[in-house]
């Protein structure tokens, strides 16, 4: 029927208001490009999951040779930085309780001598263990002294203390970030985190501030349809959307140089469905929340999901398996994976397929939900 | 058979369980300035907005513009032009960017051409640049009309438009308003001031979701069947506070320097207020004005309703 076609010059309509709209409201405009900025900056520089030169404290009952060279070995590793020296166990106790020190190294009274004797002495490291990913790495970076440095002191007759070499080699290859540099992983994800947050904010307050201003018993007396305001609502956002995605990209490629392995133009592509997966979960909250505050509200509600269920802040492996079932339903959790496999992995179209899908699924249901919620009346 | 602009019988809604517009019936003719008149929240403006399909109606029939009212309310969206009672332009817009916006929603052919006759007819193409939301109340109000005249609609339905407007700019509209009919447009129009009830051709007042009373001025004013003396002299609050409450007195209003009494039934309110006739006052017999009706009307209706 006539009447309910789609009218491109009411749709133009729309989105030529939203785009003065969104020039005149400095203070949104401004969120739309600093949010972007300020996490790339924050998360970019600050976020560190394989954390070095953490403070530790060495307790010393034992002064030989051997305890020396162990203080050497702890030194020479990056992983700590020997702040303090104590004289005592107990002071050793109350650092770790007061937090000035991560990790406490004790060698014993009479550890060269065990040593020498062959009696196997042993060397205690304490860690603060609140935060544990803090303490993973460097745990792993002390199993190893043994081999390599404690080894060199056992010469000559002493030889045959020397540890032993396991029966095999472990050959372990760390593919696509071999050196685990964690810009690596949080800038291209950051792509995916932010347009979650702000296209869902964003949008969410574009229906209920009509609302709330009393222009949208204007607009549902003129003839505009739903589905011409929802789309023309959306449209403009692609592009805010677009251009957060090329300051992140280029700060990405010149800032942090991420490598970028597989094809952008691809990712810019593909960036497209993500953005109209959070522009309609932003479009359904506005017609759902009944003024600007429940928006926003709304869109916390399903950002602080996205951003720890979906594998941006925790290994999605690590969760068990009813939280990997509800990061599944989330799209970035599937975006996060088409970014970081296309530029770390140089994925290609058919290796992203399997996460392209349930993003599509997203945005049909989202839409529809959002299209059959539009009131076109006031009741 | 005469054709109307406004034609629809039976009209009701309900919020909730609540009857807001109780069978209500219309007739308006085209090129009619048509008074809408009531106490607040009588559901006026939900009628209003029924016409134009803002809210769906539970029951009622009937035309508007030859349109079936309840099932083709999109293309009356496209003959009326609808002006909400708070001012609903977009405040971050300048007053040519909000017609324009408008005039592209009803995609019109003409538009730049459109426009720019509204804002000379507003008087404002010098000041086609400046934020709606820096206007002032009547110059927001004008915008609102030349806005909802912008695609030229048979039908202009105007929730409360005069309501905090000045008394030069509210003779201004309403003189547009009648310039506006004469060219054929017909005007449902809502107000709570019985001046410019006067001026409507016809009234019809509703109270509680109901229709109590229709026609011109002088039908309604005839139909309140109300009798009115009218008092003058010295100290009239004390006299008001002796006669209110006796027997066919209804209502004791106080008008400047006089004082109206009224009431329906004409020989009971006579034998209550005779004795107060002494020299100290001055009473005569007036006709009864449209406040006065509507007031007598109010009071009546809640006793039937609540």
């Amino acid at each position: 029927m006539k009447r309910h076609a789609f009218n491109f010059q009411r749709f133009l309509a729309i989105v030529l208001k939203e785009f003065i709209q969104m020039r005149r409201d400095r203070v949104t405009f401004g969120m739309m490009i600093g949010i972007p900025m300020i996490q790339l900056i924050l998360f970019g520089f600050a976020i560190n999951s394989n954390p070095k030169h953490l403070p530790t404290a060495v307790y010393a009952a034992d002064n030989s040779t051997f305890s020396r060279t162990i203080v050497w070995g702890l030194r020479n590793s990056s992983y700590f930085d020997l702040t303090r020296e104590a004289h005592s166990a107990a002071e050793i106790q109350h650092w770790l309780a007061e937090g000035t020190v991560q990790f406490a190294v004790t060698v014993p009274v009479d550890f060269s001598r065990k040593l020498l004797r062959g009696e196997k002495p042993e060397l205690l490291l304490e860690a603060d263990a609140t935060d544990p990913s803090a303490v993973g790495f460097a745990q792993a970076a002390v199993s190893t002294l043994a081999t390599t440095v404690i080894n060199r002191d056992l010469t000559g007759p002493l030889a045959r203390l020397q540890a032993s070499a396991p029966p095999f080699n472990l050959i372990a290859h760390q593919h696509y970030n071999p050196e685990s540099i964690s810009q690596y992983n949080i800038v291209p994800g950051l792509i995916g985190v932010m347009l979650t947050m702000t296209m869902i904010i964003i949008t969410g307050l574009a229906i209920t501030r009509e609302r709330e201003r009393g222009t949208m018993e204007n607009l549902l007396s003129t003839p505009v349809h739903p589905g011409e305001v929802i789309i023309g609502k959306i449209v403009p956002y692609i592009m805010v959307g677009y251009v957060q995605v090329a300051l992140v990209l280029l700060a990405a490629k010149f800032l942090f140089n991420v490598p970028m392995l597989g094809s952008v133009p691809l990712l810019v592509l593909l960036v497209l469905l993500f953005i109209v997966a959070n522009l309609a979960v932003g479009i359904t909250f506005s017609t759902i929340a009944k003024n600007q505050l429940q928006a926003v509200q709304m869109a916390f509600f399903f950002f602080l999901p996205s951003l720890l269920l979906s594998g941006y802040m925790f290994p999605f492996r690590g969760m068990p398996g009813w939280a990997q079932d509800l990061g599944e339903c989330l799209p970035l959790t599937h975006f996060l994976r088409i970014v970081r496999g296309i530029l770390l992995k140089g994925n290609g179209l058919a290796e992203c397929a399997p996460d392209l899908w349930p993003i599509a699924l997203f945005v049909t249901v989202m839409l529809f939900i959002g299209v059959k919620r539009y009131r076109q009346t006031l009741d | 058979m005469e054709t109307f602009a406004i034609d629809v019988r039976d009209v009701t809604k309900k919020f909730g369980g609540r009857t807001v517009v109780n069978h209500i019936a219309m007739q308006v003719r085209p090129g009619e300035i048509y008074g809408f008149l009531g106490p607040n929240g009588s559901g006026k403006t939900t009628f209003l907005r029924m016409l134009c399909g803002l809210l769906k109606a539970d029951a009622g029939s009937g035309h508007c513009l030859g349109l079936d009212f309840r099932s083709e309310s999109a293309e009356i969206k496209k003959r009326v032009g609808y002006m909400t009672q708070k001012f609903s332009f977009y405040e971050d817009l300048t007053i040519e960017e909000n017609l324009d916006f408008i005039a592209r929603l009803y995609a019109m052919p003409q538009r730049p051409a459109a426009v720019e006759k509204s804002l000379e007819r507003l008087g404002m193409t010098e000041r086609r640049r400046q934020l709606a939301g820096t206007l002032s109340g009547g110059w927001k109000q004008r915008l609102a009309l030349a806005a909802c005249l912008i695609h030229e609609p048979q039908l202009l339905l105007l929730d409360e438009p005069t309501a905090g407007v000045d008394p030069k700019a509210r003779r201004d509209f309403w003189d547009e308003i009648h310039q506006l009919a004469a060219g054929g447009l017909t005007v449902l129009i809502t107000t709570h001031y019985m001046d410019e009830a006067s001026r409507c051709h016809r009234l019809a007042y509703i109270a509680y979701g109901n229709l109590l009373a229709s026609g011109t001025v002088d039908e309604v004013v005839k139909a309140g069947g109300l009798t009115t003396w009218e008092v003058a002299g010295a100290n009239l609050a004390a006299l008001a506070d002796k006669i209110r409450g006796l027997p066919g007195v209804e209502q004791v209003v106080a008008f400047g320097t006089t004082l109206h009494v009224s009431g329906r039934d004409a020989e009971k309110l006579h034998a209550s207020v005779a004795p107060f006739m002494t020299a100290a006052h001055r009473w005569t017999k007036i006709e009864a004005g449209l406040e006065d009706v509507f007031i007598s009307l109010m009071e009546t209706a809640k006793d039937n309703f609540t």
